[in-house]
């Protein structure tokens, strides 16, 4: 092995390192060591002139390796890599010692810390010695996206990706996209129609020439990597054709079987054979298998006659999976609002006028069951109760976070209370009101003027007396419990993750976090990116938000989506598995140890023999190193954390200096 | 007083910290519910004095300490997982540690240091109940019957214990009594914030039920008595049972079948330490269910809902002076306007203050309160 020109650089990180390494007494040290042929420091190396000096250094010294002792690789390796490569060196011949988190932060004697220093930047020395050049690699990128989930999240997402001029899938569960959203009869702070400001947009979707939308889809499977999956999709049968159908409603008339309407939040019935809404899209009726006669008993089929001359339903339509190769994926699954019958002793499910949130926009709205009338029971209540935080900000249902919206959607619910019913006795039980986005304090301080009685607790149970419902709680102002009487008990429920997107995540190999949202890749700076390559988030499966920033957001991950596209290429990773096919024994171990499919056995060249060895799909392989830990006879090494590599270290880290 | 850090262990223990103050411990304490706005039992209030003063000169100015039952709703409704009911055993230790308490509470813990329960009643009175009875030693049998201080020495209740020896004899279960060797379980004890005499009796009922190797499974009268073998025994070996989990699996396996007609309306009053502090809302209801003729109701507030008798926690020795109202009272004015022959209960506790109730109120006649065992040992 030719002796190799080794710089190293070594950063004060202003006084993060300094004040507790000595750096000079560092520097002396590292001049020492074998193979250093230079060994500087510098207040800060990651800003420009300390990157000059590395690159100078390079050119003037014709150093071939380089060692940076600083911070965590995490952050400044793409840096120092950059640097090299601009100096014509392989930014793979670079090691980093991380002498602030691991010795100036966390030793309070600079003694300490600087002998912990010295070993790891000998470990780091020793190395990168022993480091070979690693090729970058690219392959190309299928350009077209696919979005999961056509609420407003997904909606704005697969609009913006289409409008920049790539293909896009959009796949909604359900028969018509539009969401929660569409649910909600006014938005806050403005008060603007929310069908009314999302109906155009769901129009875009369907009219727009780069969108394909599979409704009533579901993904199933994801295979590839960022640039190249392969997306399998089980399109549900609707048994009606969404390309004939002119969802003129003759057919639905015949239909005799009442299904619950989940549009309306299950508080009408509609028919077997339903739109979900009018402003559904696709416009097209669908048929609910798990109610239709034909569909359960094998008899009926009086739609198919009424439609004889459209010829748009087929009661034999099959469900059918199809394939698609897409570049880059957005997730946005959304939210399922939380289930009030988890908190027994507020009454839902027991009193039929204590309802949830959503419940209420579906009353208040002029295309609820109630044509937007406010009456319960048939009669209009006189007296209103809200109750804030059910569901969230409660370890008792595993729901520790605050779910955002509910604040505002009460105080929303309030004024609407209000404009109906200008009598009504309005009372808001809360623990805090969280009115945080841009016009919600304002609106928030409207609504308390419009006679809306906040009383700082909340409600512990609703009981009957006679014909009132009897909200127990404390004002903690004023330190006595209260029994508010109602005749309207709105549940403020919080968000949770869509029952579906667990079983997605785990197809995508996406991490959640605590709240069991979808984990993002850095909580600041990479907001809408995942662990996983070319997938984004956009949207309430992130975590509980509100629509102007579920909209940023879409806006965000579609900017992100893109960038792959509009590169056409995508690098793979550059450390992976190699194989020693002459060592390998064949066993499979690493078969089975790889998380992401990259290694199987094949049929390997040895000279003029063949041999069956361990191939390794290097596009595939993240370089987690699970292989080569369980591989016995030492024939998958990870490039660039070898054994050889790695007992040098070992070896450095164990020496007194 | 205490020092910084220990008083800050000593709130990170009882997870004071994360108190949002938000009032749901209050508006759920049914003791809130019966004593006045002038005197008012807060927990939520208490909790914040708690986390802003020391505990011992706190604990010596908070009379009201003794009205809290202990039913556990607090705890239960608590958003943050907070334990306020722990709160108030922890500063009655305090006092009981101080030697300042009522006298009623003095001799309650002076009786268990000598006659190992806490009547005052010398241990050989705990054969009355069993008088006439030919039962064999509990360590002859799989099952003990543990039937418990109150209902071995109090007259209305025996009939309680002596209907559980009938239904187990009907359903021909071997199964033996401690008798005049039984000792008291603890609950309340340890309730009253002595813990010192409740780990006493851990350990000798620990030692006289491991002592017994026959011993597989252990029935309860009291959900109180199940309550604290069941979470406050770790060294346990037997599966302890509160009779309505015992008999509701005999009757899910056919062993046990009411027969005879018991044509009454019956509303069923959930005991706190089976329903809201262990979660059985079920069992009773299926062993009442299962009765031919029987008109069951429930009470508006039922299960997680339910009203406390005021009766655990110490609470059968001291009274709350000047109260309003008598939740037991509510409770029995319910069940007489939803036109109940019955109020069926699972717990000694229950029976006895709803029964005081009924006849505070002159109700006799009008209702009855019966325990769930003498109602299906009319059965069958």
């Amino acid at each position: 092995m030719a002796s190799k020109r080794i710089g190293v650089y070594i950063c004060h990180c202003g006084v993060n390192i300094a004040q507790n390494v000595r750096i000079d007494d560092l520097r002396a040290f590292a001049a020492g060591l074998p193979g250093v042929r230079v060994a500087q420091n510098y207040m800060y190396m990651c800003s420009e002139p300390g990157q000059e000096m590395i690159r100078k250094d390079i050119a003037e010294n014709r150093l071939d390796r380089i060692v940076v002792v600083a911070c965590s690789p995490r952050m400044h390796e793409p840096t120092f890599r950059n640097a090299m490569k601009s100096a014509g060196l392989n930014p793979y011949c670079l090691e980093m010692a991380n002498i602030r988190e691991q010795c100036a932060w966390v030793h309070k004697d600079a003694d300490v810390a600087t002998a912990k220093a010295k070993s790891l930047l000998a470990a780091a020395v020793t190395k990168v010695s022993l480091l070979e050049p690693l090729e970058e690699r690219e392959v190309p990128v299928t350009k077209t996206a696919m979005v999961i989930g056509g609420g407003i999240a997904g909606i704005q997402a697969a609009l913006d990706i289409a409008d920049s001029g790539f293909k896009t899938y959009l796949v909604e569960k359900d028969a018509s996209i539009g969401g929660h959203m569409m649910q909600l009869d006014k938005t806050f702070p403005t008060l603007d129609c929310s069908a009314c400001i999302l109906t155009p947009k769901m129009a875009d979707i369907k009219n727009h020439p780069n969108i394909e939308l599979l409704a009533y889809s579901e993904v199933t499977d994801v295979k590839g990597f960022v640039g190249n999956f392969k997306v399998t999709v089980k399109r549900k049968p609707r048994y009606i054709d969404e390309n004939i159908c002119n969802a003129c409603g003759s057919c639905a008339k015949y239909c005799a079987i009442a299904i619950k309407d989940s549009f309306n939040a299950g508080l009408s019935k509609l028919q077997a054979l339903h739109i979900p809404f009018p402003q559904a899209i696709p416009a097209a009726y669908v048929i609910d298998p798990l109610a239709c006669r034909y569909t359960r008993e094998g008899t009926c089929r009086q739609c198919e006659q009424v439609c004889k001359d459209l010829n748009a339903i087929n009661l034999d339509m099959q469900e059918h999976s199809i394939e698609l190769d897409v570049g880059t994926m957005i997730m946005a699954t959304g939210f399922e609002p939380f289930d009030a019958n988890r908190k027994p002793e507020l009454g839902y499910g027991r009193y039929e006028n204590v309802i949830t949130g959503m419940e209420f926009e579906r009353i208040v709205s002029a295309s609820g069951p109630n044509q937007g009338q406010l009456l319960i029971n048939g009669k209009k209540p006189k007296e209103v109760v809200f109750i804030q935080c059910v569901g969230s900000r409660d370890k008792t249902v595993g729901n520790e976070y605050c779910s955002r919206v509910c604040c505002m959607y009460t105080a929303k619910h309030a004024h609407l209370v209000r404009e109906k019913l200008p009598d009504a006795k309005i009372t808001i039980f809360y623990i805090d009101v969280r009115a945080f986005g841009k016009g919600y304090e304002e609106f928030y301080d409207r609504v308390k003027g419009e006679e809306v009685y906040y009383r700082r607790g909340n409600v512990s149970e609703v009981y009957r007396k006679g014909d009132k419902l009897i909200c127990r709680g404390e004002d903690t102002l004023l330190g006595q419990a209260l029994e508010v009487p109602a005749d309207l008990v709105v549940l403020a429920v919080g968000l949770e993750p869509s029952p579906g997107a667990r079983e997605l995540g785990q197809l995508l190999k996406l991490s959640k976090s605590p709240d069991g949202f979808f984990l993002e890749g850095h909580p600041k700076l990479r907001p809408v990116e995942t662990g996983s390559d070319g997938v984004f988030l956009a949207g309430c499966c992130q975590g509980p938000k509100d629509i102007p920033d579920t909209v940023a957001q879409a806006g965000a991950a579609a900017a992100k989506a893109i960038i792959p596209l509009a590169q056409g290429m995508v690098k793979t990773e550059t450390m992976v598995a190699r194989v020693r096919a002459e060592a390998c024994r064949a066993c499979g171990y690493c078969v089975d140890a790889c998380p992401y499919d990259a290694i199987a056995l094949g049929e390997v060249r040895l000279g003029r023999a063949t041999k069956t060895a361990a191939v390794v799909n290097e596009v595939l392989c993240k370089s987690c190193g699970a292989c080569s830990a369980v591989c016995l006879s030492g024939a998958i090494q990870q490039s660039g954390f070898t054994d050889d590599q790695l007992l040098a270290v070992i070896g450095a880290i164990g020496k007194e200096y | 007083m205490q020092d910084a850090y220990e008083r800050c262990v000593y709130l990170e223990r009882l997870g004071l910290f994360g108190c949002v103050q938000c009032g749901k411990c209050t508006a759920g304490c049914p003791i809130n519910y019966v004593t006045t706005q002038e005197e008012p039992f807060n927990i939520r209030r208490l909790v914040y004095d708690v986390l802003n003063a020391p505990g011992e000169e706190l604990a010596s100015e908070k009379h009201f300490l003794w009205q809290c039952t202990t039913c556990g709703t607090c705890s239960l409704r608590c958003p943050k997982d907070i334990k306020p009911r722990d709160v108030v055993m922890n500063l009655r230790s305090i006092l009981v540690e101080d030697g300042t308490l009522p006298p009623a509470i003095r001799d309650v813990l002076k009786s268990i240091s000598i006659n190992y329960n806490p009547w005052s009643l010398g241990k050989e009175k705990r054969a009355e109940w069993y008088k006439g009875l030919e039962l064999k030693d509990a360590s002859e049998a799989e099952l003990c019957l543990y039937v418990g201080c109150t209902p071995a020495f109090d007259s209305r209740l025996q009939k309680l214990a002596r209907s559980a020896v009938a239904i187990l004899q009907k359903l021909g279960i071997d199964f033996g009594i401690f008798g005049t060797e039984e000792i008291c379980c603890g609950n309340e004890i340890r309730r009253l914030g002595d813990t010192w005499s409740f780990d006493a009796l851990r350990e000798a009922n620990t030692e006289l039920f491991n002592g017994c190797e026959n011993i597989r499974q252990v029935m309860t009268l009291s959900p109180h008595c199940w309550n604290t073998f069941r979470n406050e025994y770790p060294g346990l070996k037997a599966e302890v049972l509160h009779y309505s989990i015992f008999l509701a699996r005999q009757l899910a396996s056919g062993a046990l079948k009411p027969a005879k007609e018991f044509a009454k309306r019956v509303v069923y009053h959930d005991p706190c330490f089976l329903g809201k502090q262990n979660e059985i809302y079920d069992e009773p209801r299926a062993l009442l269910k299962s009765i031919p003729g029987i008109d069951f109701v429930e009470f508006d507030r039922n299960r997680e809902n339910s009203l406390c008798c005021e009766g655990g926690g110490g609470r059968m020795w001291i009274e709350i002076e000047h109260a309003p109202e008598r939740l037991a009272n509510i409770r029995v004015r319910d069940a007489v306007e939803m036109g109940a022959d019955v109020i069926a209960v699972a717990c000694p506790f229950c029976l006895l203050t709803l029964e005081d109730a009924v006849k505070a109120m002159d109700l006799e006649g009008k209702v009855q309160v019966m325990d769930i065992l003498e109602i299906i040992n009319t059965t069958i």
